[in-house]
């Protein structure tokens, strides 16, 4: 397993680039830690598998360096990077048997024979195929010949890492649970460096320590699933992660203030003067509906009840802003808006902005 | 009205569709709701008349359809995969059923222009579909249902293709944007949360039979059989078997308080289904039982958590709100509050739902 640095990494598919939007990957620069587990995770185009493609050396960056531990990998061929992929659709061998198929990645780099059938054993054990291991691959199901390859892929202990591409695309819902269950015990198993890419968040915050959200080419956060649903950095984080995304509201900010419309609400804390293109952000989970009369006064325009939570459908002098209702919870005659303090973010041109802390900024 | 009879399908030995009745209203959004293979597809080829029936009937407003070809009736239907024209623009792809109908270039250009609108597909309008995404490409299917101004409309998982993001905003639009035309939608999902967004009215199907069929939230809020429970609740209803013993309903991990209400409920074996957003972290009550159970796994689903914990023969799943890291192998406390009970009886028939409040 292997260390992953993207050194000042970009790319485009332009022979020469000018400007900042002729890149398909704007520059990057990370390092990925040994043993970790990664999603990449972003709207198609987001450039996500443009940066898979770079690490897995089917691209070689326009600009910028990618490491594994100290070795420059850069322009290494895929074969000379002992890296193993896992595919949207199985690729296998029809013809072997599951057992052959998880076999022939570790005869073709002449394990020991003996090792061989430990791992492939234990694999076979961790997909739960046991009552099939003797069967042709060409008479499974979708499902399982998905769990051939990634088990193709896991197999092998001395990968620098391992790299998904949207690798439960096929998968029924039921299995899907599975396969996301199984995979995240067996990176807590093998400790391999793991790269996930999807555009699922379900997938992503499930499978990943650590999420790489991208958008328009650009990495716009990196973080724990917590830190993204808590504090999105960029105004598409809290747009993309969670259902309903966040509540983006235009506002002004003075100190401790923001002003939405004609009315005004409290701030958890004291910002510096902002200019440009100022918003608030609140996920419709921290916002509540009720008939106190300190609130702001919301008209409702659509309600819709999901069982569980009711996702309200609310304007505040013609702005929109969702609101979750726990089951149980009424709509009140004369409903008011209220935010939770703590849970409201600033926004300026699409960034986080800090409060001041001591009235100077973070 | 679209009316089905008795409807059955037997491919060989196998049944497809069993002994199926419904009455679906003009202007009515109706949601097949059931796993792969439980019947959905067979059902709308039934219903377009891709597939003739082994036995009963199809009717629209009173008359039988089953002797009109499919070119003859008037049905849009759209697959999970899409079809498109690949050599046609947008434009011309969403034109065509107009086209071929013989309608006048100037409405035919109203309706593009207005279906490409809803779809957000205006500034695509003279590309070739093939340099679309997959979502822009479904869309234009869509859009191509919607203007042909069909009676009958089928959607067979329309938006599974497609991002969730744009699934989101799909799924609140499409009722709105179908219930102006007056057709009769169908649409078939494998996904409860879908159902539920898009409203109107749920068939919930299993094993080819349609288990229960009203309002959407009723169906979901009152569901009158275990099968129709577990086909509405994803990840599935947690099902646990319980004695009831008096005032006591006891089970391998424990007994819990019967409620006051279902006292005279006779005493004998039971099924529980508890929905997973009523297993609790917290005590919500005294009348909550708690489990100490270790975690098996979870799963963060945006703005939820789902926690999965095996104890015993005891498997349970607890969803909550907000975004929580839970190791494996950590020892948690669940609770359990009676009054959540959805309780079937031996024949898995419904004796008792939880009260539903706040509807709005």
């Amino acid at each position: 397993m292997a260390q992953i640095t993207l050194d000042k990494l970009a790319h485009s598919y332009l022979a020469n680039p000018k400007t900042d939007s002729d890149f398909a990957l704007k520059e990057i620069d990370y390092v990925w830690d040994d043993g970790g587990a990664y999603a990449l995770l972003g709207p198609s185009g987001c450039g996500k598998t443009t940066l898979l493609n770079i690490i897995s050396g089917l691209l070689v960056p326009s600009k910028g360096k990618i490491l594994f531990d100290d070795r420059d990998v850069t322009t290494f061929q895929p074969e000379q990077r002992n890296i193993a992929q896992v595919f949207q659709f199985p690729v296998i061998y029809d013809t072997m048997t599951v057992r052959q198929n998880l076999e022939f990645p570790l005869k073709n780099r002449h394990v020991a024979p003996h090792e061989i059938s430990k791992r492939v054993e234990e694999m076979i054990e961790v997909l739960d195929l046991g009552d099939k291991a003797n069967f042709k691959a060409r008479g499974l199901t979708a499902d399982e010949k998905q769990k051939i390859s990634l088990g193709r892929g896991l197999v092998r202990y001395d990968v620098n890492a391992i790299l998904f591409d949207e690798p439960l695309t096929v998968i029924d819902p039921h299995m899907k649970w599975q396969l996301r269950t199984k995979l995240k015990e067996l990176h807590r198993q093998f400790n391999h460096t793991m790269i996930y890419v999807t555009h699922d968040q379900t997938e992503a915050l499930t499978f990943a320590d650590k999420v790489v959200v991208m958008y328009d080419g650009e990495v716009v956060q990196i973080g724990t699933p917590e830190e993204l649903f808590d504090e999105p950095k960029h105004t598409f984080v809290g747009y993309f992660i969670g259902s309903p995304g966040m509540n983006i509201i235009p506002a002004d900010v003075a100190g401790n203030q923001a002003t939405i419309g004609s009315h005004s609400v409290d701030l958890k804390g004291n910002y510096p003067d902002l200019t440009g293109k100022v918003e608030l952000g609140i996920r419709p989970e921290f916002v509540s509906l009720n008939n106190i009369s300190s609130g702001i006064p919301a008209k409702v325009t659509g309600v819709d009840d999901i069982g569980r939570f009711k996702i309200v459908h609310a304007t505040i002098d013609s702005i929109e802003v969702n609101i979750v209702l726990n089951e149980g919870e009424c709509i009140p005659s004369d409903p008011k808006i209220t935010f939770e303090t703590s849970r409201i973010n600033i926004y300026k041109d699409d960034h986080l902005v800090y409060p001041l802390v001591n009235g100077r900024g973070l | 009205m679209l009316e089905l009879r008795n409807l059955s399908k037997k491919v060989g030995t196998s049944i497809h569709i069993n002994d199926v009745s419904m009455k679906l209203e003009k202007g009515s959004l109706n949601v097949l709701l059931g796993s792969t293979l439980s019947g959905k597809t067979s059902l709308m080829r039934l219903m377009a008349g891709l597939d003739k029936p082994t036995s009963g009937e199809i009717l629209m407003d009173g008359e039988s359809v089953l002797k009109t070809p499919v070119q003859k009736r008037n049905i849009a239907m759209v697959y999970q995969q899409f079809i498109n024209y690949p050599g046609f623009t947008v434009y011309e792809n969403i034109a065509s059923p107009m086209r071929v109908a013989g309608i006048d270039k100037k409405t035919i250009d109203i309706k593009v222009r207005e279906a490409a609108d809803l779809m957000k597909l205006t500034p695509y309008l003279d590309r070739g579909v093939l340099n679309l995404s997959g979502g822009q490409q479904q869309r234009t299917a869509l859009a191509r249902a919607l203007v042909k101004g069909a009676e009958l409309v089928l959607l067979d998982e329309p938006l599974a293709n497609l991002d969730y993001k744009l699934r989101e905003e799909l799924r609140i639009e499409l009722p709105r944007i179908f219930a102006e035309t007056g057709a009769i939608f169908i649409y078939a999902t494998t996904e409860p949360q879908e159902a539920l967004l898009l409203g109107g009215r749920t068939a919930t199907l299993h094993e080819g039979c349609v288990t229960q069929f009203g309002t959407t939230i009723d169906v979901y809020n009152k569901p009158s059989n275990l099968e129709t429970a577990q086909t509405f609740s994803d990840p599935p209803m947690n099902v646990i078997p319980m004695q009831k013993q008096g005032s006591k309903f006891v089970f391998s991990q424990g007994q819990v308080d019967c409620p006051k209400d279902l006292q005279s409920l006779a005493d004998g074996p039971y099924s529980i289904g508890i929905r997973p957003h009523h297993l609790m972290l917290s005590p919500s009550n005294e009348a909550s039982h708690k489990i100490e159970a270790p975690v098996s796994t979870t799963e963060i689903a945006g703005s939820e958590t789902f926690i999965h914990v095996l104890q015993g023969d005891l498997k349970l799943v607890v969803l909550t709100h907000g975004v929580h890291r839970v190791e494996i192998g950590d020892q948690i406390s669940i609770y359990m509050n009676p009054s959540k009970f959805f309780i079937f009886d031996e024949h898995d028939v419904l004796v008792s739902a939880p009260r539903t409040e706040g509807v709005a």
